[in-house]
């Protein structure tokens, strides 16, 4: 009776061990940006059906994925800004040397509830609105009442990349910091005097929930990014390359799911997915980086 | 020398397996404080300690000057604990003297088990309903633009702190000695009376150790503030303002901060101040016991 007992103990450690038939090299693991998740668990599911590797997928925020990369705890880093100077300093005394690939371009659209009468805004008035400096919807021709604002939190990619490109100060202390796109959405449908910004794939997935507004430069022609000849064509100002960051060149399961992601097939679930695919000009970049 | 016997053996074994047990408790605990403290003195060296404690700005990334200022996050902490605590220990209490006094056995034996399946609703789930249906809620009834406020994080703390506050209190009733009861009502005392003037203040050091517990699960809470409080680094002004605890802070900040810089160490500051709050909730609710129990006898 108790051989037997033991002789079952025995067996349930083996379970375990089954696991290692799978080469270590063949498991892949991507943690970071919130924005990139969707586009690239569908990549990999693709890919998947394709091929023996195993690709575990991870959000968190681009923050939290470049400090991964340089902790050496993930494969790939999806990220929604470039690497921060602070950060490649911290990685060079790890002795890690991040290697960006553009696998897509994303828009981000500034987002508005469905009844609010505001539709298009100069790109100063935006960052102004951001700043706290402009606060009531009737300053920027919309109805009387304050504007409550919507952004990311300080781990965000997209936090980073707004501020930077549209903002060029601090954002205003009373801006609700939510944890993800999907949350910002759903905060600004409830929210009448609402504004946010989000992902393109987010804005269009949601066309009928929010508004979207129209962004202008000059004052003169108001681009809509859901317009996908204003985005190739450069109109539309907040567009940005999406990036994953490799630890080293990427090589074996890794390169080949990087290629995968580059080729045809999936730069057309990029454009599914509601993102824009890699233009010429980054092609050459993406294929210094690999060689 | 004589052998000694097989049970004072064992005795003694058992004796030396528990003494290591609670030891190891404490050493934990000390362990924690240790590990805090060491990780929050080395932010002293680009961080005053009077910027860090009266500070209303804290925004370590930020585009100019990075702020470490913690005096908004500890008032939207306490804000949204006292005001949670506010509305569960009546409604805790009063469940208890419910289930232990008034409710018929076979009521007792259904309500007391959904009491402890809301105990075990994790806390994502609390914070989704709390964006999806609570701060509409709160929107419509006060008329407020959205439902992302102290409010809100106050109701879903006090929801996730009743599960613990009635189980222990409940207990607490139900070990008072059956005779006092029957004492009380046999002077001529109403069941009211009874309950309010006898049972409950001979029950009263559960009660408190039950609402110290509370309290520990209200303040450390980190998911469901996260996803409901708005997380807005202002100083709040009124309850219907988006406020950010610590532990939102933390939970945002720790993951992408990288080791060994100011701004990791200024978050270990953070759970430092937060471990302290605790230990003063639970000093003070001692106090407080003692200081009764003297006065009743």
């Amino acid at each position: 009776m108790r051989l037997r007992s033991l002789l079952l103990l025995g067996l349930t450690f083996l379970v375990p061990l089954s696991t290692f038939s799978h080469a270590k090299s063949d498991m892949i693991q991507i943690k970071g940006s919130d924005t990139l998740i969707n586009l690239v668990q569908r990549l990999s599911e693709s890919y998947m059906a394709q091929s023996p590797a195993m690709i575990s997928i991870t959000g968190g925020g681009s923050g939290n994925g470049i400090a991964a990369l340089i902790n050496n705890t993930t494969d790939l880093a999806n990220s929604s800004r470039e690497i921060k100077p602070k950060e490649a300093a911290q990685a060079k005394r790890h002795h890690i040397s991040p290697i960006p690939i553009i696998i897509a371009l994303d828009g981000i659209c500034v987002i508005t509830h469905k009844h609010n009468p505001v539709k298009k805004l100069t790109l100063e008035q935006l960052g102004k609105i951001f700043k706290g400096e402009i606060t009531n919807w009737k300053q920027v021709g919309g109805a009387e009442g304050p504007i409550s604002l919507y952004g990311r939190q300080s781990n965000s990619g997209t936090f980073s990349y707004f501020r930077e490109d549209v903002l060029k100060g601090e954002y205003a202390a009373s801006m609700k910091q939510m944890n993800g796109n999907s949350q910002i959405v759903e905060a600004i449908e409830r929210d009448k005097t609402a504004i946010g910004y989000v992902g393109l794939g987010y804005a269009k997935e949601n066309a009928a929930k929010i508004n979207t507004l129209l962004i202008s430069t000059d004052g003169k022609y108001y681009a809509n990014p859901l317009n996908p000849r204003d985005i190739a064509g450069k109109q539309y100002p907040l567009v940005r390359p999406l990036y994953q960051y490799a630890k080293a060149k990427p090589a074996g399961a890794v390169l080949a799911f990087i290629q995968f992601e580059l080729g045809k097939q999936g730069q057309a679930i990029v454009a599914e997915e509601g993102f824009v695919a890699v233009p010429k000009e980054f092609v050459s970049a993406n294929q210094q980086a690999l060689k | 020398m004589p052998t000694l016997s097989k049970s004072t053996l064992t005795d003694r074994l058992m004796q030396a397996i528990f003494t290591l047990n609670g030891l190891f408790c404490v050493g934990v605990l000390l362990g924690i404080f240790g590990i805090l403290i060491m990780n929050t003195l080395p932010m002293f060296s680009e961080i005053r300690l009077v910027s860090f404690l009266t500070g209303t700005l804290w925004n370590p990334d930020a585009w100019g000057v990075p702020q470490f200022g913690m005096l908004s996050m500890l008032v939207s902490t306490l804000m949204v604990s006292l005001l949670a605590m506010v509305i569960a220990v009546p409604v805790g209490i009063g469940t208890a003297a419910y289930l232990s006094d008034v409710a018929t056995p076979k009521t007792r034996d259904f309500v007391k088990p959904m009491v402890e399946i809301l105990a075990g609703i994790p806390s994502v789930v609390i914070g989704f309903i709390g964006i999806v249906l609570v701060g509409p809620l709160l929107a419509g009834v006060f008329n407020l633009p959205n439902g992302l406020n102290a409010i809100n994080g106050a109701i879903l703390l006090a929801i996730m702190a009743l599960p613990t506050i009635i189980s222990l209190s409940e207990d607490a009733l139900f070990a008072v000695p059956k005779s006092l009861e029957e004492a009380s009502l046999a002077l001529g005392a109403t069941r009211w009376q009874t309950v309010t003037r006898v049972k409950i203040p001979a029950a009263m050091s559960g009660i408190i150790a039950a609402c110290v517990l509370g309290m520990g699960r209200v303040i450390g809470e980190t998911m469901t503030v996260l996803m409901a409080t708005g997380c807005a680094t202002a100083m709040p002004h009124s309850v219907a303002d988006s406020v950010r605890t610590f532990t939102s802070t933390i939970a945002i900040e720790l993951g992408e901060v990288p080791y060994d810089t100011t701004h990791y160490y200024a978050l270990f500051g953070i759970g430092l101040v937060l471990f302290i709050i605790t230990f003063a909730v639970n000093l003070i609710a001692d106090i407080a016991l003692s200081r009764y129990q003297w006065r009743r006898s």
